[in-house]
């Protein structure tokens, strides 16, 4: 693998950009447009962007497959465990109202925990199936 | 009542814009679909592919569906075909010549014709009147800003209405990776022992 100095450089400098803007969409996406599926690809994306240019095994320095594997399964549990907390509460399966104080802010803090949730299992799978063929590429 | 032509004016130029960038868009697609099609280099259709991704992305941005086009441009002009083009190299990048087959193509020709012939019984795209519009979606418009309070309505549909479909959306993402995972990391696995 041929190294490039500019697309190192560059690469720093935009990496921390996606991860923000990632970030920025997670959160914003009650407000604008963009959501926990979008944010998970732009975090993964930045993720995959890391593997182009340092290379697989850098990147698996990282986030090493079984961190990401696991993260996967953290944000399916936390979507579910959100959904148990409003049955622990005595509402209806993911009916968010009870979790806050208000139905209002129950929803709020119901639909961040879920889009949390679908953001990290979105953006771990992503980049682990592209480290995984990565791998499978070299061998 | 000068400023409200003046308004409409603009609206109707906006609209003009739009359709114009539609058409553009559009043509640029066929192109791009006719290439796929036809090509025989793969490395060449995975790359017009992306363009193809890409061009839809910015179909979705002018159908001011921003969310579907973020997916878009990420997923299909960005992650797929980087996998594509890893798949690639560990096949070929030709494909190889075939005969054409006939009964394959006229079956091929007849589903289009017949699917053609069920878009004009279709609503018309964006109109009121359309009975998606008509069902729960008026009701989400008004009432989502009282019982969930967030401004954005696609999020509080996905998220909250909708929250059990989103939970196996989720879960079909977490299986998939699981099955790529179990496929290709089990392998390498192996390997090493």
């Amino acid at each position: 693998m041929h190294d490039s100095l500019i697309l190192r450089v560059v690469a720093k400098f935009l990496i921390p950009v996606i991860v923000l803007f990632g970030l920025y969409v997670v959160f914003h996406g009650k407000l604008g447009p963009g959501g926990a599926f979008q944010a998970g690809v732009i975090l993964a994306s930045a993720l995959i962007v890391h593997m182009l240019v340092f290379g697989p095994d850098e990147t698996r320095r990282v986030a090493p497959v079984a961190v990401l594997r696991g993260l996967a399964a953290v944000g399916v549990l936390l979507y579910g465990g959100t959904g148990l907390i409003s049955l622990a509460l005595g509402a209806n399966y993911l009916d968010y109202n009870p979790i806050g104080s208000t139905p209002v802010s129950g929803q709020y803090f119901g639909i961040l925990l879920v889009e949390i949730g679908v953001c990290i299992t979105v953006a771990s799978t992503m980049a682990l199936l592209a480290l995984l063929f990565a791998e499978r590429v070299r061998t | 009542m000068g400023q409200r032509t003046a308004r409409t004016g603009t609206e109707q130029g906006i609209a003009a814009i739009a359709s114009l960038l539609i058409i553009l868009l559009l043509a640029f697609m066929l192109i791009t679909a006719i290439f796929v099609a036809l090509s025989r280099d793969l490395m060449a259709v995975v790359m017009v592919f992306g363009a193809y991704s890409l061009l839809s992305a910015g179909m979705f941005m002018v159908m001011d569906a921003p969310d579907v086009a973020f997916t878009e441009a990420a997923v299909g002009a960005g992650v797929s075909t980087l996998l594509m083009l890893m798949a690639l190299s560990k096949t070929g990048r030709f494909e190889r010549r075939v005969e054409r087959q006939w009964l394959p193509l006229s079956l091929t020709l007849v589903t289009t014709a017949v699917l053609v012939y069920g878009t004009l019984d279709m609503p018309k795209v964006g109109h009121p009147e359309n009975p998606v519009h008509q069902h729960v979606v008026p009701r989400y418009l008004e009432e989502s800003g009282k019982e969930i309070g967030i401004p954005n309505v696609v999020t509080s549909v996905l998220a909250s209405y909708r929250g059990f479909d989103t939970f196996g959306e989720v879960v079909v993402v977490f299986t998939a990776g699981l099955g790529v995972f179990l496929l290709i990391g089990g392998i390498r696995r192996k390997e090493n022992r």
